[in-house]
């Protein structure tokens, strides 16, 4: 916890000069609003423990205003993300797939989605045949609303594609 | 740098570094890394060796043992060992180029420094600048914490790039074994090299007072009772030594891997470490 609120711990430097107090240079990401920051401490400081926990849970629907996730465990409890939650993920929620979601006092903060999603293509320029070995590519748009480029140029509407979710890349195409 | 080109670049410094000493008549010893005491530095944790010890943090006391019998101007040139100092600049065991010359002060010694560095990393000037100008309107507050001057110190430095930095003018309490200044005995004859922000080298013109040191010695042991550090008895072969007299001198000590990352333009020390690292 750093100035109310949680944070995870991105990088941690050693810094010390030879004569004089060792002190720790840390790296922090806000999990609210997502901002990156340093602060040094000095050694022996402490900081409140958030208390935190990430879940798999399974994306069921958006209502426009939230989006709402079910637990995986069989106790079908939901939560309820707000806009700042899932902004990092909009792109990437499929209904009935699992995502983690991180809970802060039972809050939900974060979604993370898992490193490949696949996703059906729903509008793209027509396939060109015979140019499969080309290193051509177009955009294409996917079920979620998120545009993707890089796409091979035989890839058509209806196909579903593996992208990955860190850099938001075409992959493959799975079975289509 | 491949690896072929990084053993090649630490023999050469290394050879580099000796035909520069040679060149001065300064001799190198090799003195224990191994000792019965170690240093009572609060800030300074040595490796205890049940049975036997300590690895030394530095060869400061075993150098300063042979200067007070008579050597004349020397360098070592091996490792030293500091516990729990891991990080991006940091490993528990490093190499350390430590000298004393006879007769200098700081300004001289500082020369020196330059000159050598010069011959690792190639001609560059080097600058000056205060503690004072460092760590700012801090410098004045009587009730300053010292942790609080000892982090805006840290980050200063690590400010000091691109180029060479000497820091010198040290408040008096953070003379370590450097005598007062004596025409300003506020500030220690001690000094810092910094490049690129990163702390090179540390000199003092030698403290020779044998009381100074018994009462330096006792202030390091009130603060490690303090902050609940481990009791170091003082050294007694160093103080026995310092009563039969330290010549006029000065002396630093060197970091060999930080100027070897240096000159491989590398910005972790573990590009240069040649042992496992800790």
């Amino acid at each position: 916890m750093l100035e109310g609120d949680p944070c995870t711990i991105l990088e941690n430097e050693f810094v010390k000069p030879g004569k004089g107090q060792a002190f720790n240079r840390v790296k922090f990401r806000n999990l609210k609003n997502g901002r990156v920051w340093e602060r040094t401490f000095k050694s022996g400081e402490s900081l409140e423990g958030a208390d935190v926990v990430d879940i798999d849970m399974e994306y069921l629907y958006t209502d426009g205003e939230f989006w709402h996730f079910m637990r995986t465990d069989g106790s079908y409890e939901q939560v309820a993300a707000a806009d700042s939650a899932v902004a990092d993920c909009k792109d990437w929620l499929k209904e009935q797939d699992v995502y983690q979601v991180t809970l802060w006092n039972d809050d939900p903060i974060a979604v993370t989605p898992p490193n490949f999603v696949e996703l059906e293509v729903t509008d793209t320029d027509p396939g060109l045949k015979g140019d499969t070995a080309n290193g051509g590519t177009k955009p294409a748009t996917l079920s979620t609303g998120a545009t993707i480029k890089g796409v091979p140029l035989f890839i058509n509407i209806g196909d579903i594609l593996k992208v990955d979710t860190r850099t938001g890349e075409y992959v493959s195409r799975a079975k289509g | 740098m491949n690896l072929a080109e990084r053993v090649r670049l630490r023999a050469q410094t290394l050879a580099d570094i000796r035909a520069f000493f040679a060149a001065r008549d300064v001799l190198e010893v090799q003195t224990a890394v191994l000792a019965p005491s170690t240093v009572t530095d609060p800030d300074v944790e040595s490796i205890a060796v049940p049975g036997y010890g300590f690895l030394q943090t530095s060869p400061e006391y075993q150098m300063k043992r042979l200067l007070s019998a008579g050597a004349p101007s020397i360098y070592q040139l091996g490792p030293v060992f500091r516990h729990e100092e891991r990080g991006r600049l940091h490993n528990p065991e490093f190499t350390m180029l430590e000298w004393y010359r006879l007769g200098f002060d700081d300004q001289l010694l500082m020369q020196e420094v330059a000159d050598l560095v010069a011959v690792v990393l190639g001609p560059g000037a080097v600058q000056t600048v205060t503690y004072q100008q460092l760590v700012g309107e801090l410098f004045d507050q009587s009730h300053v914490e010292r942790s609080d001057l000892d982090l805006r110190f840290a980050e200063a430095c690590d400010g000091l790039k691109p180029g060479r930095f000497f820091v010198v003018d040290y408040p008096a309490d953070q003379a370590a074994l450097a005598r007062l200044r004596p025409d300003n005995p506020t500030v220690a004859a001690r000094f810092e090299l910094v490049i690129d922000g990163v702390e090179i080298a540390n000199g003092y013109w030698e403290l020779q007072d044998p009381v100074e040191h018994e009462r330096r010695f006792a202030a390091d042991r009130a603060l490690r009772r303090a902050r609940g550090l481990v009791d170091i008895e003082p050294d007694r072969p160093f103080l026995d030594a310092l009563q039969k007299g330290l010549p006029n001198c000065a002396g630093v000590a060197l970091g060999v891997d930080r100027l070897l990352m240096l000159a491989q333009h590398a910005d972790r020390l573990d590009a240069v470490m040649q042992g496992p690292e800790f």
